[in-house]
C-alpha cells in the first residue's frame, strides 16, 4: 500500500517535501497519476504520495500589476469560468475546453498539465508563447524560472526533488492565438498545437508534439519578426516524430499549414 | 408512397423497452456486478512472442503460490481446444505459439492484488520463430471461395472502358463498453455453470462440451445483461469461459474473470482486415458490364469464423448491382495475429467499402455522376445475382438510393461544392448504396435448426429462446412478436433469460437473424399456442369461431373471458403449455454449398447513406456536417429500436471511416490496446443521424421483417470516402480517411 | 474516511488511492456505476462529487473526504423514474445501457446547469461518455426532451422522418403486401 499525506496548507506540503523520500509523487486531480496508478505502471517507483488537492493557497486566479497569477491547482474548468482569464487572456479557457471533456475539465489542472510536461500538453505553448513564469516553492523558499527555461527534456522540469509548482505568472502583453489540432472533437491527445503571441518584444510561438518537449521556435519567430518565410524557418525548430497519432511529415506539413495562420491572425 | 393506417397491437408500435428502466437507475446487473460466494479471480498468462516455441512455464519458487491456482495445458480433461468450426484453436498453447497474447497459462486467487502481483512471477520461455504478419505473403489458406457468372474475358473484350482499383481496410475493434466478463462455477454433479456477458450460450456451452470432457446435460450457459457485443462477444466468451471453467474445476469454486480494457483490445478478435483488387468492365454509357475482383482477407493465427466471414464478404462484394459477367475470388489467409473474428457486418463492410469505391471511381472515370450510375445499374425485382440468385421479393435498391438523394439535397449541393472556391475548406457530398442479406449465409438455417417458442404463465406467456439482447431489443421485440400473436397486450409477455439448461438451442445472437429467423419461430410458436388456447376457450364457454382480441377471447360480437382466465384454467385442468417451433426456409430457398451457388439469403435488406463532409485544408482533417441513411429492413418491429439499429450502426461506421485503427509493430504487437489511443467516436465526432425507414416487407418474413442489425454498418464508410472525392478531387482508396492519408492524397498527383 | 454518497453518511477505512469508483462498488454495494476503461476515456464511471462531474476511475478516495457524492442510484432514490430516466427509456436513449449510468449522471449535472439544450451544448457536455450503440441521436434527444423540448428556437436535435410505407408488392395499389406473422 503506497502512503499518502494529504496535505491541509502549503506548509502541510512543504514538510513532506522536506524529507526528500525517494519516489515522491505529487498527486493533484489525478488524471495524470491515477491513470498510472489503475494500469500499475511505475508503481515500484512510488515512495509516497503529496496529495494537495486540498491545499487552499494553490488556487485561484488573480491580476496584479499587468501579471495573470494562476494557482497550480486551477482546473480547466476554473479557467473556462473565470473573468479574469476571459478578460486578460482568453486563448487559456479555450483551449481548456479543448482538454478531455467535462469530467476531466473538473479535475484537470494547468498545474499538472505544466509538471507533468507532456510534449503534448495543451496549455503548454500557450504559456511559452506569452513568456510566462512558473512560480516553484518549497522549503528553501520561492524562485521563479521562465517558461521557456523548464522543460529541460522528455518529460524532464527543472522543478527540483523538494520543490511544488506554486503559481503560474503571465504577463498580458498581446493577443494571444493558437490552434489545437486533436485525434478527434472531444478526449483528444494533440497531434500538432500551436500558439503564436505579438508582444512588444516581437512575435512569440510556442509549439507542442513536434519536438521531445514543449517549446519556442525560435528560428520562426526570427523570421516572423523580419518579415521572413516563417513556415520554412519553422522547420529548423522542430524535430517531430512518427507515431500512433500521427506521422512526423504530418506534424511537420500542418504546424506550418498552421503558424502560416495564426500569423495572419494576429 | 402511402400512410398506412397501423393495425392494433404492440408490432410497428415502440413500447418502452422492457430491461429499460434497470438500465437507467443502475438497477441491471451485468457480471461484474456479481459477487459468487467463495469466488477467485482470474487472470491469463500470454505469449510475449508473435510466433514460438514453448521451452518451459518457469513459477518463481520464492513466490507464495500457496493460495494460487495454477492451470495449463496438462489441466484439461477433455480436447485442448476452442470448439467452433475447425478446431484448430487451443484453449492454452502447449508447444507452439501462434500470435501475441495467446494464453499459455492461468491463474487464479482470492485476494485480486496479489493475483496481479502473481502474473509479475512467472516467466514463459518461448523460442521466437518467423512471424508471417502480412496477408499477402501468407500461404496459409483457410479458405478461399470463386463467384463465377458468364465470361469475364467477354466483358472486358467487349468494355468501353475498364477501370481498375485496389481498396484497402484494416482491423476494426468492437469496443463494446463493457469488457469481457465471465464467472464459472464448478457444479456438485462434476458439471459447469458458466454466467457471463455473451452473444451466443450455445457455443460457449458446445465448447465447454469438449473442453471438459462433459455430457450437455451437466452444464448451464446462462447470459447476464450484456453491455455490448457487435460480434465481439459471438466466438470469444468461449475461450474466457473455458479459462474460467478449468480454473473453477482445479479450485473447487466460483472463478470470475473480467478483462481490463487493455488486455480485451489486445487479445480478443477484431475485423478481418482485406486488400481487395477491383476490374470493372463498363459501356460507354455507364452499363456495368463485369466484375473481376480478387479478395484477401487476414484471418489471424487460427481459423475460427473465416470462413464465414469470407463467405458472406465475397458474396457482397459485386453490392447492390447487376454485374452480367463476374468472377471473384476471395481467400482468407493466416498471419500470426490474435484470430479475428465476427464484428458487426461480417465481411460486408469491407468489400462494401470495395465495391463502392469502385463504382466513385467508374463515375469519375466515365464523367458521369455517381448517383445516376448507381440508378442505372441498381438490382431490381427480377434480377440475378452473380450466384445465381433470382430475386423475387422486396428489392428496393433504386428506392433507398432516391429516398437518400432526396433527403440529403444531393443533387443541388453536389452541384454547389463543387463551385465552392475556399482555399482553406472543401465541402462535399457522397453517396452509397448497400445490400445485406438477412439471416446465416447459404446452407447455414437449413443445418442449424433453429428451435424456440413460448410457454404459458398465468397472466400471458414467456418467450423461451436462447437469442440473447445485447442492447438491441431482443427482450422487447420478441415480447411484441408473440403478444400480437397471441392477441394480449405486451406487458403480458415476458421473456426468459437465456439459459442453455432451460430452453432449446435457437442458434447464435448473429447475422442479423434474431427478428426474422427467431423472431419468427417465437411468432410461430405462438400462433400455435393460439390455436389451443382458441379450441379449448371454444370448447369450454362452449363457443365456436374463437379469438383473443387485446386480451379478452370474444366469440363473434361477445366477450368470454379475459385472457388470464383461460390461461389459469388451462393451466389447472390441462397442466403447463409450451409450444416450441422449429426454424424453416421458406419453400424455394435453395443454395448449393459446394458450388457455392443458389440462394445465399432468403432475402436482402438495402440502405443508401448520405455524408456531407468539410475538409480542412490546413489540418486535413475531415468533418461531418450530416449524415443520413435510409434503410428499408421490411417491418420495424419496434420503430424506435429499428432507428436505433441504423443510428448505432451509421456510428460506428463512420468512426470505421475516420478514427479507428490499429497500428502494429513489425514483431506482431499492437501498439494501441487503450481507450485513448483506439478512438471510438465521441458525441461532438459525430452529427445528428438522420434515419428514414422505408418498409418493403419480404412476404415470408414475421411481419414481413428482415434482418436489420448490421446494414446499416455497411454504407456509410464508402459515403464518406465519395464525399471526400467530391470535397477535394482524390479519391481515398483505404480506412480510414485520417488526416494523414488526405494530406497524401492531396500531395501525389491524382 | 467519511463523505456523503447519494444522502447517506457513509465511512470506510481503505487504502487512500483506493479509487472512488471501486469504494462505490465493492466497499459501499453501488454496482450501478461502471468500468468501462480504467482511464478516464469512456465517462462510465461518472459521479458528481460536490456537484460536480468527475470520472470515479479517477479520483482517489482520500480526496472524497467530507464530500458529496451522487451516484445513479441517488438521481431517482424513490424508484420512480425521472422525466430524464424516462425520456431515455421511451426514446432509445438505452440500448446495452452500460454507458447508461454515466451518461445519466452527465445528463442530470447538464440539466441542473440550466444551460439551453441546444445539439451542440448537449452533446458537449455528453462529450466525455462514449456511447457505442446509440450513435448518440437519441441519447441527445432524451436530454433535450427531459430540458423541455429543443433548446434555442426552431431547432430539434433532427428527429428521424418515421416509418414511410413503400409499395413493395408491386400491384400497384398503394398497399403493402401484409401478414400477421408468417
Amino acid at each position: 500500500m503506497i502512503p499518502v499525506t494529504s496535505a491541509r496548507s502549503l506548509q502541510e506540503a512543504f514538510d513532506v517535501l522536506a524529507r526528500r523520500t525517494p519516489g515522491l509523487r505529487v498527486l493533484a486531480g489525478g488524471t495524470d497519476l491515477m491513470v498510472a496508478v489503475n494500469a500499475r505502471i511505475g508503481l515500484e517507483r512510488i515512495g509516497h504520495v503529496l496529495d494537495i488537492w486540498r491545499v487552499p493557497e494553490l488556487r485561484g486566479v488573480t491580476w496584479h500589476d499587468g501579471t495573470l497569477r494562476i494557482g497550480a491547482l486551477t482546473t480547466y474548468t476554473d479557467l473556462m469560468r473565470s473573468e479574469l482569464i476571459r478578460e486578460r487572456l482568453p486563448a487559456l479557457g479555450m483551449v481548456s475546453r479543448e482538454v478531455g471533456a467535462w469530467a476531466i475539465q473538473n479535475r484537470g489542472t494547468i498545474g499538472g498539465n505544466v509538471c507533468n510536461a507532456s510534449p503534448a500538453g495543451d496549455t503548454l505553448p500557450l504559456l511559452l508563447a506569452a513568456e510566462a513564469r512558473f512560480v516553484l516553492g518549497g522549503p528553501r523558499g520561492e524562485r521563479a524560472v521562465a517558461a521557456d527555461q523548464f522543460f529541460l527534456a522528455y518529460r524532464k522540469t527543472a522543478l527540483g526533488a523538494d520543490e511544488l509548482l506554486l503559481r503560474i505568472e503571465v504577463p498580458v502583453s498581446g493577443r494571444l492565438v493558437y490552434r489545437k489540432v486533436g485525434t478527434r472533437k472531444a478526449q483528444s491527445v494533440s497531434r500538432v498545437i500551436l500558439a503564436a503571441c505579438r508582444g512588444p518584444a516581437g512575435v512569440r510561438i510556442g509549439a507542442g508534439c513536434v519536438a521531445p518537449i514543449p517549446l519556442r521556435c525560435r528560428h520562426a519567430e526570427a523570421a516572423a519578426g523580419s518579415g521572413g518565410d516563417a513556415r520554412a524557418a519553422l522547420e529548423r525548430d522542430i524535430t517531430p516524430i512518427d507515431d500512433v497519432r500521427a506521422t512526423a511529415l504530418y506534424r511537420s506539413r500542418v504546424a506550418g499549414n498552421v503558424l502560416v495562420r495564426l500569423l495572419e491572425a494576429l | 408512397m402511402k400512410q398506412i393506417e397501423l393495425e392494433p397491437g404492440a408490432v410497428g408500435r415502440s413500447p418502452p423497452r422492457k430491461d429499460g428502466a434497470d438500465k437507467v437507475t443502475g438497477r441491471a446487473r451485468y457480471l461484474d456486478d456479481l459477487t459468487f460466494p467463495g469466488q477467485l479471480w482470474g487472470r491469463t498468462v500470454r505469449s510475449h512472442v508473435a510466433h514460438g516455441r514453448i521451452r518451459g512455464i518457469a513459477w518463481d519458487p520464492r513466490f507464495d503460490w500457496s493460495d494460487v491456482v495454477r492451470v495449463t495445458a496438462a489441466d484439461i480433461p477433455g480436447e485442448n481446444i476452442v470448439h467452433l468450426i475447425e478446431d484448430d484453436q487451443p484453449m492454452l498453447a502447449h508447444d507452439v505459439v501462434r500470435h501475441r497474447e495467446e494464453p499459455i497459462a492461468l491463474v487464479a486467487c482470492a485476494d485480486r492484488e496479489k493475483l496481479e502481483e502473481a502474473l509479475g512471477h512467472v516467466k514463459v520461455d518461448i523460442e521466437e520463430l518467423l512471424p508471417v504478419l502480412d496477408p499477402l505473403q501468407s500461404t496459409h489458406v483457410f479458405k478461399k471461395y470463386r463467384i463465377e457468372q458468364g465470361s469475364i474475358e467477354e466483358a472486358f473484350a467487349r468494355a468501353h472502358r475498364i477501370v481498375e482499383g485496389t481498396y484497402r481496410v484494416g482491423h476494426q475493434e468492437q469496443m463494446y463498453i463493457e469488457p469481457q466478463a465471465i464467472c464459472a462455477l464448478p457444479r456438485e454433479d462434476g458439471g459447469v455453470t458458466i454466467y457471463g456477458s455473451m452473444q451466443c450460450p450455445f457455443y460457449v456451452h458446445r465448447a465447454m462440451e469438449r473442453l471438459l470432457k462433459l455430457d450437455g446435460s451437466h452444464i448451464a450457459v446462462i447470459q447476464v445483461v450484456t453491455g455490448g457485443g457487435f460480434g465481439g462477444k459471438e466466438d470469444y466468451p468461449s475461450v474466457i469461459a473455458g479459462h474460467a471453467a478449468l480454473l473453477a474445476r482445479k479450485a473447487g469454486r466460483p472463478v470470475k474473470m473480467v478483462y481490463k480494457r487493455e488486455e480485451d483490445v489486445a487479445a480478443t478478435t477484431k475485423r478481418h482486415p482485406a486488400v481487395m483488387k477491383y476490374r470493372s468492365a463498363v459501356a460507354a454509357d455507364g452499363a456495368l458490364l463485369g466484375l473481376e475482383a480478387d479478395i484477401v482477407m487476414d484471418g489471424g493465427a487460427y481459423v475460427t469464423l473465416s470462413p464465414v466471414v469470407a463467405s458472406r464478404g465475397v458474396l457482397h462484394a459485386a453490392g447492390a448491382y447487376r454485374w452480367p459477367h463476374a468472377r471473384i475470388d476471395c481467400r482468407v489467409v493466416m498471419t500470426h495475429t490474435p484470430p479475428n473474428g465476427a464484428f458487426r457486418g461480417f465481411g460486408v463492410p469491407q468489400t462494401m467499402f470495395a465495391v463502392e469505391t469502385q463504382m466513385e471511381k467508374i463515375a469519375h472515370e466515365l464523367g458521369m455522376d455517381p448517383l445516376e450510375l448507381r440508378r442505372k445499374n441498381a438490382l431490381q425485382l427480377g434480377d440475378v445475382l452473380p450466384t445465381g440468385q433470382k430475386l423475387t421479393s422486396s428489392v428496393s435498391a433504386r428506392e433507398v438510393l432516391d429516398a437518400a438523394a432526396a433527403r440529403s439535397d444531393y443533387a443541388r449541393k453536389r452541384a454547389a461544392y463543387s463551385r465552392l472556391n475556399d482555399v482553406h475548406k472543401r465541402r462535399g457530398i457522397g453517396l452509397s448504396l448497400a445490400l445485406h442479406g438477412a439471416g446465416f449465409t447459404g446452407s447455414g438455417e437449413v443445418k442449424l435448426k433453429a428451435r424456440a417458442g413460448v410457454e404459458l404463465t398465468e397472466r400471458g406467456a414467456r418467450v423461451l429462446s436462447i437469442s440473447t439482447d445485447i442492447g438491441q431489443g431482443t427482450i422487447t421485440a420478441f415480447a411484441q412478436m408473440a403478444a400480437d400473436a397471441l392477441g394480449i397486450p405486451v406487458d403480458d409477455v415476458e421473456v426468459a433469460d437465456p439459459d442453455t439448461s432451460r430452453m432449446p438451442d435457437s442458434g447464435p445472437t448473429v447475422a442479423s437473424r434474431t427478428i426474422m429467423v427467431v423472431g419468427g419461430t417465437v411468432t410461430k410458436a405462438a400462433q400455435a399456442m393460439a390455436r389451443i388456447l382458441q379450441s379449448f376457450a371454444a370448447e369450454t364457454w362452449g363457443a365456436s369461431t374463437v379469438e383473443c382480441v387485446s386480451g379478452v377471447f370474444r366469440a363473434g360480437g361477445r366477450a368470454l373471458a379475459p385472457f388470464a382466465a383461460v390461461a389459469r384454467r388451462y393451466l389447472a385442468e390441462r397442466g403447463p403449455l409450451v409450444c416450441i417451433e422449429q426454424y424453416q426456409h421458406p419453400p424455394g430457398i435453395e443454395w448449393d454449398d459446394k458450388a457455392f451457388r443458389g440462394d445465399a439469403y432468403p432475402c436482402y435488406a438495402w440502405a443508401a447513406c448520405a455524408v456531407e463532409v468539410e475538409v480542412d485544408l490546413d489540418t486535413y482533417e475531415v468533418s461531418l456536417l450530416d449524415v443520413l441513411q435510409v434503410a428499408d429492413a421490411g417491418k420495424a418491429v419496434h420503430p424506435v429500436l429499428a432507428e436505433g439499429q441504423v443510428e448505432g450502426g451509421t456510428v460506428q461506421a463512420l468512426g470505421y471511416a475516420l478514427l479507428e485503427e490499429h497500428f502494429w509493430s513489425a514483431k506482431g504487437q499492437l501498439l494501441n490496446t487503450r481507450m485513448q489511443n483506439y478512438l471510438i467516436p465521441t458525441a461532438l465526432d459525430v452529427p445528428v443521424v438522420r434515419t428514414v425507414l422505408l418498409e418493403n416487407p419480404y412476404p415470408s418474413g414475421p411481419y414481413g421483417a428482415k434482418g436489420l442489425g448490421e446494414l446499416p454498418m455497411d454504407g456509410p464508410a464508402p459515403a464518406v470516402a465519395a464525399a471526400v472525392l467530391h470535397a477535394i478531387g482524390r479519391l481515398v482508396p483505404e480506412l480510414p480517411l485520417s488526416p494523414d492519408r488526405v494530406m497524401r492524397a492531396l500531395e501525389n498527383a491524382s | 474516511m467519511k463523505f456523503t454518497v447519494n444522502g447517506e453518511e457513509r465511512a470506510v477505512e481503505v487504502a487512500p488511492l483506493k479509487r472512488l469508483l471501486d469504494v462505490l462498488r465493492e466497499d459501499l454495494g453501488l454496482t450501478g456505476t461502471k468500468e468501462g476503461c480504467g482511464e478516464g476515456e469512456c465517462g462510465a464511471c461518472s459521479v458528481l462529487v460536490d456537484g460536480e462531474l468527475v470520472d470515479s476511475c479517477l479520483v482517489p478516495i482520500c480526496q472524497v473526504e467530507g464530500a458529496q457524492v451522487l451516484t445513479v442510484e441517488g438521481i431517482a432514490p424513490s424508484g420512480q423514474l425521472t422525466p430524464l430516466q424516462r425520456a431515455f427509456v421511451e426514446r432509445g436513449g438505452a440500448q446495452c445501457g452500460i454507458c447508461t449510468p454515466g451518461m445519466v449522471v452527465a445528463a442530470h449535472c447538464f440539466l441542473a446547469s440550466g444551460q439551453p439544450s441546444t445539439n451542440e451544448a448537449v452533446r458537449e457536455a455528453i462529450a466525455g461518455n462514449l456511447c457505442r450503440c446509440t450513435g448518440y441521436t437519441k441519447i441527445v434527444e432524451a436530454i433535450q426532451e427531459a430540458a423541455g423540448g429543443a433548446g434555442s428556437a426552431g431547432e430539434k436535435a433532427g428527429r428521424g422522418f418515421g416509418c414511410v410505407y413503400v409499395d413493395g408488392d408491386g400491384d400497384g395499389d398503394g398497399n403493402v403486401a401484409r401478414s400477421r406473422g408468417t
